[in-house]
């Protein structure tokens, strides 16, 4: 496999575990985040102070990234449970805009000249390069999307479920908001932090810019694409959203004009995913494989 | 006393572009529940035909309003073509729509016109005068003069008129206004010609302002006004006027004389959040 190959696969790998994250807060539990790509630079951020200044390794590093940003995303949770809708939707973008501007404007975190120098990760005493790193990231792709598959399964992903059809009833019958809610924000931020940590060890440089509101909105167009709620549509969608403009390369300059017109043809025509309920793909796919209902 | 005086005054300038945009976004939100980001897109195009009209004909009547024509039909188009047929899902659908509508609108001004900045040499009629010994240009007075002249047509039209009746009827509930013999989907056009057009012209001021137009010139405003709907109560447009006054003020005077350590682009999402905490229905919101 070529370099640009595996460094492409990388990147998807990375954006499919942060997205996984993002569709636990939005397709499973129903919260709008616009602010996904603030989790992802916290997970980012730490992980690089860690290893720069601290000289942890990845590993050791790992749990303490995952558990901060988890915990910088349970306390941002709480204005979730305040309001809701198109008021949380503003309040995400806001929090990205206000974490990027943290990161961008004190001293601590680099400021505009960001970090740098952060080591490879190395495992067994064996340095992770291109290909072992692109496994390592399916590894831990495989790993996320293993719980989200455990939490729809469980009563903690049912109860998510039903706070995203109906929030009052939901609480009628006894799921409390506040908890799954919450608990929601912490896997979702959590996934975004273990993503963020691999980015760092990947880019081994990192600045604030890279964390700012366009990937927020493209995290978003991936679970959307792909099908919101739905187990795969996280990476299907990456895949997608990861693949597209590097397909529009030989347009040069009509490059990303192509890729916002497609994006928005696809939220146009087809707005539940491509894998989600009633799409045509799911429709060609019941045509073609009639199921027998028990 | 001079500079404070002079802060000031540009201070109510920004508050009141900012005002001229937000109310567009106010009226849309009030009506369809949509964030309208796409908004900003038709503030950048109204600039950008504004300048070229200008340059064309040499005449800044006829740029304004061309553009302020160009401008609505465009908010028109938007919501014919992305918003109307999107409504039955949930809001972020429609609100990703406008986002990528507001990027691909860049992206097109970037292709068209390039990405260089255009100047906008245009000298505006109106009055200099003084104020403590200040001199207001004749750009800040005519930013000024075209503010209030839009607030007082826009609050003769919603409070006086049948059409104004008629709005503020489909933004409190559209099926019912629907039953009631309005034809709201009329209405909700007509809406979004105002908010465009009122855009175009806040475009136009602005690169008079600055001396500016550029492809991304709509990118801070995109976000910035969001959050001035939100301080000032979803859908109050009194209230989004107020909020947008208050944060040109304070963005103005803050930088000038505080040594705050963020951007001046990130206050006005500190201060939604405290807002969203202390009064989630906003300043002037009603829930």
């Amino acid at each position: 496999m070529s370099g640009y190959l595996v460094t492409l696969g990388t990147i998807i790998a990375i954006n499919a575990i942060v997205a996984c994250g993002l569709n636990v807060i939005v397709g499973f539990a129903g919260q709008i985040s616009l602010g996904h790509a603030a989790f992802f630079g916290i997970g980012a951020y730490t992980a690089a102070l860690l290893a720069v200044k601290a000289g942890l390794s990845f590993w050791a590093a790992l749990p303490i990234v995952v558990a901060v940003t988890a915990l910088v995303g349970l306390l941002l949770g709480l204005p979730s449970l305040r309001v809701r809708e198109d008021f949380l939707a503003i309040t995400t973008i806001g929090i990205n805009f206000i974490v990027e501007a943290v990161f961008l404007y004190v001293p601590f975190f680099g400021g505009a000249l960001g970090i740098g120098g952060i080591p490879r990760v190395s495992l067994f005493e064996l340095r992770l390069r291109g290909p072992e790193f692109f496994a390592l990231c399916l590894v831990f792709l495989a790993l996320a999307m293993l719980v989200c598959r455990a939490l729809t399964r469980s009563w903690a992903g049912l109860a998510c479920f039903a706070l995203r059809e109906e929030e009052a009833a939901a609480a009628g019958v006894g799921i409390s908001p506040v908890r799954f809610k919450l608990l929601a924000f912490v896997i979702g931020t959590g996934m975004a932090g273990l993503g963020g940590a691999l980015y760092a060890h990947f880019m081994r440089f990192i600045s604030a810019t890279d964390f700012g509101f366009p990937l927020s909105v493209s995290l978003l167009s991936m679970i959307v694409l792909g099908g919101m709620g739905t187990l795969w549509g996280p990476l299907l969608g990456a895949v997608i959203i990861g693949i597209l403009p590097e397909l529009f390369r030989p347009l040069v300059d009509y490059r990303i004009l192509f890729y916002t017109v497609l994006l928005l043809l696809m939220i146009r025509f087809q707005p539940g995913g491509l894998l989600g309920e009633d799409s045509a793909a799911r429709r060609v796919l019941r045509r073609l494989l009639p199921r027998r209902r028990p | 006393m001079h500079l404070f005086l002079e802060q000031l005054l540009n201070g109510i300038a920004t508050g009141s572009i900012y005002a001229l945009v937000t109310l567009g976004l106010a009226l849309v939100y009030g009506i369809l529940r949509i964030l309208h980001v796409a908004h900003a897109a038709v503030y950048t195009i109204g600039a950008y035909i504004g300048v070229m009209l200008f340059n064309l004909t040499g005449s800044l009547i006829a740029a304004v309003v061309g553009s302020m024509a160009v401008s609505a039909a465009v908010g028109v188009a938007i919501e014919r073509f992305v918003y109307f047929p999107l409504l039955k899902y949930p809001p972020f659908v429609p609100l990703i729509g406008s986002i990528a509508v507001f990027l691909s609108v860049e992206e097109l001004c970037r292709l068209v016109a390039g990405p260089q900045i255009l100047t906008f040499p245009a000298r505006l009629p109106f009055p200099e005068f003084q104020v403590g010994g200040v001199t207001v240009s004749a750009t800040l007075s005519a930013i000024y003069c075209i503010t209030a002249g839009v607030l007082l047509v826009l609050w003769f039209v919603t409070t006086r008129t049948r059409l104004g009746l008629a709005m503020r009827a489909a933004s409190q509930d559209i099926a019912i206004s629907d039953a009631m013999g309005i034809n709201s989907h009329f209405i909700v056009s007509v809406t979004f010609v105002i908010g465009s057009a009122v855009a175009a012209v806040a475009g136009i001021l602005v690169g008079i302002y600055y001396n500016q137009v550029y492809p991304t010139m709509g990118a801070i405003p995109a976000y910035k006004t969001l959050a001035l709907i939100v301080v000032g109560g979803l859908g109050s447009v009194p209230g989004a006027v107020a909020a947008a006054m208050l944060l040109g003020l304070a963005e103005t005077l803050l930088i000038g004389f505080a040594n705050i350590p963020l951007p001046r682009d990130a206050l006005a999402f500190i201060a939604m959040i405290i807002v969203l905490m202390w009064r989630p229905q906003g300043l002037l919101g009603s829930r």
